[in-house]
This record gives C-alpha cells, sequence and structure tokens, in this order.
C-alpha cells in the first residue's frame, strides 16, 4: 500500500507529505535511534515519540517510506520543513504507538 | 570511475543539528556515482554512527571518506578523551552518554555496535587525552 492511500484509510494527519506514492512493506516502532538504525528496514512505516530534528536524518539514511508521530506529539516548525525538503513523510496520531501498530496491521 | 574519489567534512562538536549533515552528503554522492542502494545504506548508517559519537563524546572532529569501484573507507578522527576501554565499549547496550542525550534518542549503546555491524572492516586506534581515530571499510 502507498503512503498517501495509508494515510487516508487510516484517517492520519500529514505533517509532510512529499512522496505520497512512497510503498510501504512493513512496520517498526521503537524511539532510540540506533536501534532503529540498526533494526528498521527500507520502506518501513516508522512509529515514533521521538520529534528532534535527528528523526528526519535517521528516516532519511534508513530511507523509511513515513514518519508516524504517536501519541500526539508535534514536530516543530522548523523540523516539519526539514522533513518537507528531505523529502520525507511524516504523519501524525493521537493514538498511542500499540494502538498505531494494530491500526498498520489491519490495513497493510 | 577509476580513480578514488576524496570527500573531506569537519564535524561541529556540539551541534546535534547538523550532526548527520556529512552522511547525508555521502550518501547522496554514492547515489549519484551508481552505488548499490544497500551499499549506501550501510556506509551512511556507520559514517552517522561515528559522527554522532564524536559530536556526543570529542566536541566534533573530522571525517574524510574515499570512494573507489571497489570499497568506500571512512576515516572518524577527533581530538576527545580518548577511549578508555574499547572492548567494554563495543557491547550493545554500553554507554557513557549523558542524560541529555539519551533524551533526544541517543546513547543506546549501539553506535559502535552498528558501526561494526554495518562494515566489512573497523579499526579503533585510541589514546586516553589524545584522540580517536575510527577507520571503517565497506567492500562492494
Amino acid at each position: 500500500m502507498k503512503v498517501g492511500e495509508f494515510a487516508a484509510k487510516a484517517s492520519f494527519s500529514a505533517v509532510s507529505m512529499p512522496d505520497p506514492d512512497r510503498e510501504i512493506n512493513g512496520v517498526y516502532a521503537g524511539d532510540l535511534l540506533s536501534w532503529v538504525m540498526g533494526n528498521a528496514k527500507e520502506d518501513n512505516l516508522w512509529i515514533t515519540i521521538m520529534t528532534n530534528s535527528n528523526v528526519i536524518a535517521v528516516a532519511s539514511l534508513v530511507d523509511v517510506s513515513a514518519i508516524i508521530l504517536a501519541e500526539g506529539v508535534e514536530l516543530d516548525e522548523k523540523t516539519a520543513l526539514l522533513a518537507k525538503e528531505k523529502g520525507i513523510n511524516v504523519l501524525s496520531s493521537e493514538k498511542s504507538v500499540y494502538e498505531l501498530c494494530l491500526t498498520a496491521g489491519s490495513l497493510l | 570511475m577509476g580513480e578514488t574519489l576524496h570527500f573531506h567534512y569537519d564535524v561541529d562538536g556540539g551541534n546535534f543539528t547538523s550532526a548527520g549533515d556529512a552522511s547525508v552528503h555521502v550518501k547522496r554522492k554514492l547515489r549519484q556515482l551508481g552505488f548499490p542502494p544497500e551499499t549506501i545504506k550501510r556506509v551512511s548508517i556507520a559514517m552517522y554512527e561515528g559522527e554522532i559519537n564524536m559530536v556526543i563524546h570529542a566536541g566534533g572532529g573530522t571525517a574524510d571518506v574515499f570512494v573507489s569501484p571497489e570499497s568506500v573507507k571512512i576515516v572518524l578522527a577527533d581530538k576527545g578523551p580518548g577511549i578508555e576501554d574499547i572492548s567494554l565499549a563495543m557491547k550493545e547496550g554500553y554507554s557513557t552518554a549523558p542524560e541529555n542525550v539519551r533524551s533526544l534518542g541517543f546513547g543506546a549503546g549501539m553506535g559502535l555496535p552498528n558501526m561494526k555491524r554495518y562494515t566489512d572492516s573497523m579499526d579503533i586506534e585510541s589514546e586516553l587525552g589524545v584522540g580517536t581515530t575510527i577507520t571503517m571499510t565497506v567492500n562492494l
């Protein structure tokens, strides 16, 4: 499933969606950035509550299809802009990490 | 591409926002040169971990990347405090990173292990009070 379609079906708001046609091939949830870099796969959705600018660098290096921000956390304006510049899709939701995993599991 | 290309970067100490700029730049260059995606990922993640380490522990340093058709070599050098016990530092989960770094999502004790995991060879030279030089190679 593509990121744009996934966001619409799950009713997640898009903080940044420069590339809605990215394919999703799985899900990784985690907040420790080195664990994410060690274990997340290219084209995964990455569910996290971290919002500092390093999250955008990690998403870019791992090449995830989108970041989903859980629990209603927000990117500041500068980081949201950075995400758009780097071509990183960022979705956000009020749901918990667990609920987001369930949602992704049922839709993908 | 017959010869070795050399890229040099200064890594700014104490700046977590710009940390990663060099790795992202190398990633873009390797992509332009047509390297396989898996190689690019290994190089850029190993280098990013190294950059972050220099920012956390050493007040910055330099990164030199040598690209040839056979391999990508990354040399990270700093004038930080040095690593007291390298084998302990290589252990997954062992970290001396301060609390403020952990709140950013770093300091999980996975940096050096990830660098080793993603490269074909890694050599650490470190002297207390003098600095650390890490040389990593990813073969094609």
